[in-house]
């Protein structure tokens, strides 16, 4: 940068500013996810709604256990399963939730910032396409899962302290629920579940998200219809269901290789409570479907950076 | 260094061409006003400096590629390219945290002093505030921002008249220091004619003229001629010519002034009326056209 000749020197200084370092990406990022938690706060108020609803269905159970108590039977397997329920319960309501929540945020991710033409500002300040997708793309594959992992868990303590309390009103001693409530087992198995999720959906997301980049209206549908006529497609021509098949083992995201829900006894493991002993993440993880989806989500993310450099507001 | 450098810098959409080959040079510390007729390609070739859209030809912007460094070019670039592109779901107090948080450039305390003057509160949403107060919101932003180059692409279009005068008016004092440069597009030419330092006129694409202030008001000379003085001054060539209460506005370029001054009254002429002259002509209306 050049002084014109005819500057005073006193206005070299100003004028010759030390370069403008960018903000650490780490900093970006963190502005730019709480930028996104700002406008979209359905992503932890749907979620905490859901964990109230769960308490309630449960305080409301409590207050007629003493009736069901007398009906259950005795087998000693299936009571330990009525016992655990209502904490399996929480962890896969929140876990839809935060599903239904991830794909109507990713949907509008990209689209919505075009509709009301704030990509202009967001444009206009020093962070990066890169920057922004990555954030975007953080939401349902790194903050919804822990958003449902930390609430699983609080909403699992309050419930075990509340029919704690209820059983010490009734005189009877709490020791043997806490004994059989495997509250942090079921937690653990919940971090491995979110992981699992996370990962096995994410083409699904990056697909929405890069459709929200390239897409003037009607997201959903141009989200949807694609994936349905080549469904269609195959069936006409080949009478084969693959890409079916394939889509709706990434929408579960490949999680039946995840977890076997048969014991090595032989008996069926009930989804409200899968033990620690039954995750099977070597096969998960060796399975290549995980990979090849994991390359499609990259796939899908670069060309939604490159969409939003591209895209103008609508 | 000069601020913004383009040679040959060309758009098109599909058969439609936005910008046709422009060359352009604007020094450090100038104040450009960027006038063109709707569609004449003022906001693409903004949108190429501001590194929005990709172009042909070559185009350096503070010595930076903007299509393919935007977001490093946005360290020292500020731009308002709209009234209403402010997130309606945005308080503030966000505003200012998020920018804070990723502009390095971005002084918090002169953007708090700037909202003191104003009647909009921290806790309040941008849509609950008015247009007016939208720009001032967006307006603090930038101004606190040391940017070395602020774009503003229609900042005041539908605001009322004293939004508007109070808008240029912070921009000049407040934030304007001769170090940075402002390219700012607007149809309303007369309210920015005292601000600018340089002028330049775009239609279809191309620049059509571009001049110094100082050179604008030297060059173009309007005079009121007297009625018996009519035809020896269209014998001079003007530029253009127009009825004002019945007698004849001529506009001149490079005439001489002592020869006008013998014709009738003599004035710099307002940006605006050399804008529907030099377009009007442009736009193959024969010279003299407004009788």
């Amino acid at each position: 940068m050049t002084t014109p000749p005819n500057a005073l020197p006193e206005s070299q200084i100003p004028s010759q500013p030390v370069a403008a370092v960018q903000r650490p990406a780490a900093q970006l990022l963190y502005w730019s996810v709480r930028r996104e938690l700002w406008e979209n706060r359905s992503i932890y108020v749907a979620p905490l709604v859901a964990a109230v609803l769960a308490m309630l269905g449960f305080f409301v159970g409590l207050t007629q256990f003493s009736r069901t108590h007398r009906m259950t039977s005795a087998d000693p397997a299936h009571q330990f399963l009525m016992l655990v329920m209502p904490y399996g319960h929480t962890a896969w309501l929140l876990l839809i939730t935060a599903f239904i929540v991830g794909v109507f945020y990713s949907l509008d991710a990209l689209h919505g910032e075009r509709r009301d033409r704030s990509i202009l500002f967001w444009k206009s300040l020093p962070v990066s396409d890169l920057t922004t997708v990555i954030s975007k793309a953080a939401i349902p594959l790194v903050v919804l899962p822990i958003l449902v992992v930390v609430i699983t868990a609080v909403t699992n303590l309050v419930m075990i302290l509340l029919n704690t309390a209820g059983l010490l009103l009734s005189g009877l001693n709490p020791i043997a629920l806490w004994r059989q409530v495997p509250l942090f087992q079921m937690e653990l198995v919940l971090i491995y579940g979110v992981t699992v999720l996370a990962l096995g959906q994410a083409p699904l997301y990056a697909w929405l998200l890069m459709v929200s980049a390239w897409a003037r209206r009607t997201v959903f549908l141009w989200a949807v219809l694609p994936l349905l006529a080549i469904s269609v497609a195959e069936k006409l021509v080949f009478n084969t269901t693959h890409f079916l098949s394939m889509l709706s083992d990434r929408l579960i995201g490949g999680s039946t290789d995840a977890f076997s829900f048969i014991t090595p006894s032989g008996a069926p493991v009930d989804p409200h409570f899968i033990p620690l002993s039954q995750i099977t993440p070597g096969k998960f993880f060796g399975n290549p479907d995980l990979w090849i989806g994991l390359a499609f989500a990259a796939l899908f993310l670069t060309a939604a950076v490159r969409l939003r450099r591209y895209r103008e507001p609508i | 260094m000069a601020c913004i450098e383009a040679r040959g810098l060309r758009k098109s959409f599909g058969a439609t061409v936005a910008v046709d080959g422009i060359d352009l040079r604007v020094e450090e510390g100038r104040i450009l006003g960027l006038i063109g007729p709707n569609g004449a390609g003022k906001t693409t070739a903004l949108n190429a400096i501001l590194g929005l859209t990709p172009y042909q030809g070559e185009l350096k912007v503070l010595g930076r590629d903007p299509w393919n460094d935007r977001d490093h070019l946005m360290l020292d670039v500020s731009f308002i390219a709209d009234v209403a592109v402010l997130p309606r779901w945005l308080r503030v107090s966000q505003a200012l945290d998020y920018v804070a948080g990723v502009h390095p450039r971005f002084d918090r305390a002169k953007a708090e002093s700037f909202l003191g003057k104003t009647a909009i509160k921290r806790t309040s949403k941008v849509r609950e505030l008015s247009k007016g107060m939208v720009a001032q919101l967006h307006l603090a932003l930038v101004m606190a921002i040391d940017a070395k180059l602020l774009v503003l692409d229609e900042p005041t279009l539908g605001l009322d008249i004293l939004y508007r005068k109070q808008f240029y008016d912070s921009l000049l004092n407040d934030y304007f220091d001769r170090t940075r440069t402002i390219v700012v597009t607007t149809h309303q030419v007369e309210e920015i004619q005292d601000v600018l330092t340089d002028l330049m006129f775009i239609n279809r694409g191309r620049i059509v003229l571009n001049c110094s202030m100082e050179e604008f008001e030297s060059r173009y000379l309007e005079v009121m001629v007297n009625p018996e003085q009519v035809a020896a001054a269209r014998a001079l060539k003007p530029l253009h010519e127009r009825q004002v209460f019945g007698r004849s506005v001529l506009l001149f370029d490079r005439a001489d002034r002592q020869q006008l001054a013998a014709l009738g009254e003599v004035r710099t002429p307002s940006i605006a009326d050399l804008f529907v002259a030099v377009m009007g002509n442009q736009n193959g209306a024969p010279q003299g056209a407004a009788q």
